[in-house]
């Protein structure tokens, strides 16, 4: 195997400026000859040879040795075809040297030209930078140009506007001046034609007053003459005047200021005591603001407000005190910020808003009452206006007593009902009373019934006595009867005494009285 | 509240006696004398021509009576009937006519201004003034009676001297650094005195009672300037409403402006009331319920009107002026204090419709009160927070802190109102229309 075949190294593409180009390396390789001695030895002779036939055979070559097995040992060569398959390889050699030479020319040409299209491209990069950067510069420029365009009208028209304005007033202080000379123009003829008249007319009406009789001063007191007494007199009185306006006024202001004096010093107090429970909490606060010593000298302030009372008419006393309000003032306001801020951290404006929906819906309530109330007041004052409306007589007649009338026709009813009842009981009652009359008779007619039947009985048992034998138990029972009872005048008593007699064995009985009991039975049982 | 029945008057003509017992008008040459409870005549007088101008002494002793066009003053005395004085100014004419606070000289001021001539009664003696100006307010009394002011320009500079009312003695003349002075008003304590320029500078000078200049006061340039101030009767505030629809209130302590009062188109987030005067007209059958109206016949006059309270935000009517006349309607022209300087009432004439109220106390705006037309005159009751007004109809309007009523003038015919008065005791009004004078008895609080 041909162990002197060297490789190329591979070559990158942009490395042109790597020392190896392939036709260095290949010329290097090429152009040394080193000499082939360990391809071909006497030994392997043979085997070159056949290896050479091959490779000719395979590049296109006429072979080395036509006849490898003939001739004296191998070294039987043909020996044209192998100057020739030399002279074909060499001339190969320099084509292929030619071509290589031409493509290292070709590499370096393009190698060439990618530089400059990138040194190229790098420049139109730059130039396009520069250009875009230009660009923004000249837009921000014309924005700036459009706002100083938009500020300058907007001044043009307040001018102009301005202008106007002063125009108007001009005119009509113009008008105002014209109109003021006109009158006096006027007024000026008016005094000329007067003066004229007056220099004309002879007579002169003088000014004149006629009084009946002089009517006192309105004090009562006599007039004074006009000295420089009665002058200074006045001057005096006037500046009296003046200095009691003062004197009054500085009395108000001086009460005044004493009041809201008081009231600082309250309000001064109040703060003091409403901040310094915070005192711990606020010592970074009052650290940053530089105030360490305010609360100290609050209580000093408050010492020597406490000391001078009402008499801090000093300016400097009167410094302090509105300086302290306005310190503890300001950190009142921070304090309520930061409490503020703090809370609307923690409930995000809840409150505020549920005290807004309450609020809303409060509203919304009252709202609705006050409709309530107006409906209500609406239909009052229709119906008032229906009372005292003065109504036509029929309608009136019709309408009085139209609140009653239901009740009237059911109190109409009800004695309806009433009579109804009341006439079914009084027929009930005539029944009742008929009945008892048809009774009261029929028990009379029973009870003389009876008593006949009785009658008939005593006579018939009293006959029977005189046919039969003693009975057994009636007779004792009649006689008992007789003997109980007085002697009976008439009949009827005996017959009465004779009532309770059973009837045993007296089969006689009268079949009309029978009859008639048995008659009136169904009767009685009414 | 009670409606007497209507009396004639002329011009408008009509005064309430200082001490509240007569009420004197005026009918043609006449002048009547009534009593103010019973109406009753009591006097009546005959003067020589239409009387113009009429007026109590202070003691309502005495009335004067001017005759402008004549030059005539009369004056005539209640106790006296028989008793008469007559003033003949000739023929320097008269211009204006009237009492000095101790009722016993008359103060006339002759035709152009020319000088003002001071009648004594006890003494009929002559005194001159000359070289008064001829202003909005030119001379002005203070409260107590003792000291007068006057206005007076010579040389083209306004000057100011100051009188002592029992002598006519010059107290004081000093100048005041105004273009134009167009007023003097004493503060009710009588150590005050505000000056003010014409419309055309915005200017407000005080002066002390001896001269010194105290303090100025200028809100703008160039502009129209005050239209007309008010003292408050305390003399804390001095009110001063101005042509661009703005009163400027000044402390009597600093002289510095403490509010400005704002009377915009448009009305919105203030706690204020805001009233406006709904009128029904007796065509159109309306389904309103009262019972006031049911029950009270209508004519065509008599419109039935109330006052119904407006939902903020309100626009206010308001009347753009006529840029081309001198005088614009625009801006505060009247402004009143009530009597216990709680309440500020003003009119805007470019809303000629509207009175505003103002509380002192609050700083703010009370009520707005917007009539159906323009409000011709309004006043308060000397003794009680209680407002009167009229627009030239039928009708009377009051308001007050409680609420707002209207009531119609129960007179027949056709009477509009407009002007009032009221008795200096507060318990009645005197509403006066173009001939006719009607007075109103308010209801007096429960009898015990």
């Amino acid at each position: 195997m041909p162990e002197s075949t060297q490789e190329f190294p591979d070559i990158p593409n942009d490395s042109y400026r790597n020392k190896g180009t392939p036709l260095v390396h290949y010329t290097q390789s090429t152009n040394f000859y080193s000499p082939i001695s360990d391809f071909c030895t006497e030994d392997n002779i043979p085997e070159c040879i056949l290896y050479l036939n091959q490779e000719a055979a395979s590049l296109g070559f006429p072979a080395v040795q036509p006849d490898p097995d003939g001739g004296d040992g191998g070294l039987d060569m043909d020996v044209v075809s192998l100057l020739n398959s030399m002279y074909a390889l060499l001339e190969r050699h320099h084509r292929v040297l030619r071509a290589l030479d031409q493509l290292e020319t070709e590499r370096l040409r393009s190698i060439s030209d990618m530089q400059r299209q990138q040194l190229n491209q790098g420049r139109l990069k730059d130039q396009l930078e520069l250009t875009k950067r230009e660009n923004a510069r000249l837009q921000e420029r014309e924005r700036q140009l459009q706002l100083n365009i938009k500020s300058l009208k907007k001044c043009l028209k307040n001018e102009r506007d301005e202008v106007q304005k002063l125009q108007n007033i001009r005119t009509s202080s113009s008008m105002q001046y014209n109109h003021d000379m006109k009158r006096k123009e006027r007024e000026y003829y008016k005094l000329k034609e007067h003066l004229n008249q007056l220099l004309i007319d002879k007579k002169d009406n003088k000014q004149a007053i006629e009084v009946l009789n002089c009517v006192g001063r309105p004090d009562g007191r006599r007039g004074q003459w006009k000295t420089r007494r009665t002058e200074a007199r006045h001057e005096e009185e006037m500046y009296q005047t003046l200095l009691n306006d003062f004197d009054n006024r500085q009395r108000e202001l001086m009460l005044e200021n004493v009041e809201l004096r008081k009231v600082l010093q309250q309000i001064k107090n109040e703060m003091i005591g409403i901040l310094s429970p915070k005192k711990s909490n606020w010592r970074e606060a009052r650290q940053e603001h530089g105030g360490n010593q305010d609360l100290g000298s609050d209580e000093e302030v408050v010492c020597n407000a406490g000391r001078d009372g009402l008499e801090q008419s000093c300016e400097q006393a009167r410094e302090e005190l509105t300086n302290s309000i306005r310190q503890q003032w300001r950190k009142l306001k921070h304090h309520v910020e930061n409490l503020d801020s703090q809370a609307s951290l923690v409930q995000p404006r809840d409150s505020e808003v549920m005290a807004k929906e309450a609020h809303d819906r409060e509203m919304e309530q009252l709202r609705q009452e006050i409709q309530q109330c107006k409906d209500f007041i609406h239909t009052q004052q229709q119906l008032l206006q229906q009372l005292s409306s003065p109504c036509d007589e029929e309608t009136a007649s019709l309408l009085k007593d139209c609140y009653m009338l239901e009740e009237k026709e059911r109190l109409k009813e009800e004695w309806n009902a009433f009579d109804e009842q009341r006439k079914n009981f009084t027929s009930e009652r005539k029944n009742f009373t008929e009945a008892a009359i048809r009774l009261g008779r029929e028990k009379k007619l029973f009870e003389d019934d009876r008593a006949t039947w009785l009658k008939h009985q005593f006579l018939n048992l009293s006959f029977a006595d005189h046919v039969n034998p003693p009975l057994s138990k009636s007779p004792g029972v009649l006689s008992e009867y007789v003997e109980a009872s007085a002697a009976p005048s008439s009949l009827s008593d005996v017959i009465s005494q004779m009532v309770f007699s059973p009837p045993d064995g007296s089969s006689v009985r009268p079949s009309s009285s029978a009859e008639y009991q048995q008659s009136l039975l169904p009767q009685s049982r009414f | 509240m009670n409606f007497s029945e209507v009396f004639k008057q002329t011009n408008q003509l009509c005064r309430v006696s200082p001490d509240g017992k007569y009420l004197a008008t005026c009918v043609q040459y006449r002048l009547v004398i009534r009593d103010v409870n019973t109406l009753q005549i009591l006097q009546l007088y005959t003067c020589l021509d239409q009387v113009v101008q009429m007026e109590w002494s202070s003691d309502s002793l005495f009335i004067l009576c001017a005759m402008y066009k004549r030059g005539l003053v009369q004056v005539w005395s209640l106790e006296q009937p028989d008793w008469h004085c007559k003033i003949d100014e000739g023929s320097i004419g008269l211009l204006c006519s009237r009492w000095s606070p101790d009722g016993r000289h008359i103060l006339n001021t002759t035709e152009f201004n020319l000088r003002v001539t001071v009648w004594s009664l006890c003494n009929k003696s002559v005194s001159y003034i000359k070289y008064p100006k001829a202003c909005q307010k030119g001379m002005d009394f203070s409260t107590d009676g003792r000291y007068m002011a006057l206005a007076e320009r010579r040389d083209c500079k306004d000057y100011i001297s100051v009188f002592v009312c029992d002598d006519w003695h010059l107290l004081r003349h000093f100048e005041t650094e105004t273009q134009d002075l167009a007023g003097v008003e004493w503060s009710p304590n009588g150590c005050v005195l505000a000056v003010w320029d014409a419309c055309l500078e915005y200017k407000m000078l005080l002066y002390s009672l001896d001269g010194r200049l105290l303090s100025t006061y200028s809100a703008y340039e160039w502009s129209l300037g005050i239209k007309a101030i008010a003292w408050s009767p305390s003399s804390q505030f001095l009110a001063m409403g101005s042509y661009d629809e703005k009163v400027r209130i000044l402390n009597h302590i600093t002289w510095k402006k403490i509010v400005e009062f704002e009377h915009p188109a448009t009305i919105n987030n203030t706690k204020a009331v805001v009233y406006r005067e709904v009128e029904k007209r007796p065509v159109v059958p309306s389904d309103d319920l009262s019972l006031q109206q049911l029950s009270i016949s209508s004519t065509a006059f008599n419109a039935q009107s109330k006052y119904e309270i407006c939902q903020l935000p309100v626009q206010v009517p308001s009347v753009k002026p006529d840029p081309d006349r001198a005088n614009p309607k625009v801006g505060i022209s009247s402004l009143a204090f009530s009597a216990d300087n709680r309440y500020l009432a003003t009119k805007n004439d470019n809303m000629p419709n509207c009175v505003w109220v103002w509380d002192m106390q609050r700083v703010g705006l009370q009520a707005v009160l917007e009539q159906a037309s323009a409000v011709r005159c309004f006043l308060w009751d000397p003794r009680r927070p209680r407002l009167a007004l009229c627009t030239g109809n039928n009708k009377l309007y009051l308001w007050s802190p409680a609420g707002c009523v209207s009531v119609r003038v129960p007179v027949e015919g056709c009477f509009q109102v407009l002007s009032l008065l009221w008795h200096c005791s507060g318990d009645s009004l005197i509403l006066i229309g173009k001939d006719q004078l009607c007075l109103c008895y308010m209801e007096t609080e429960q009898q015990p």
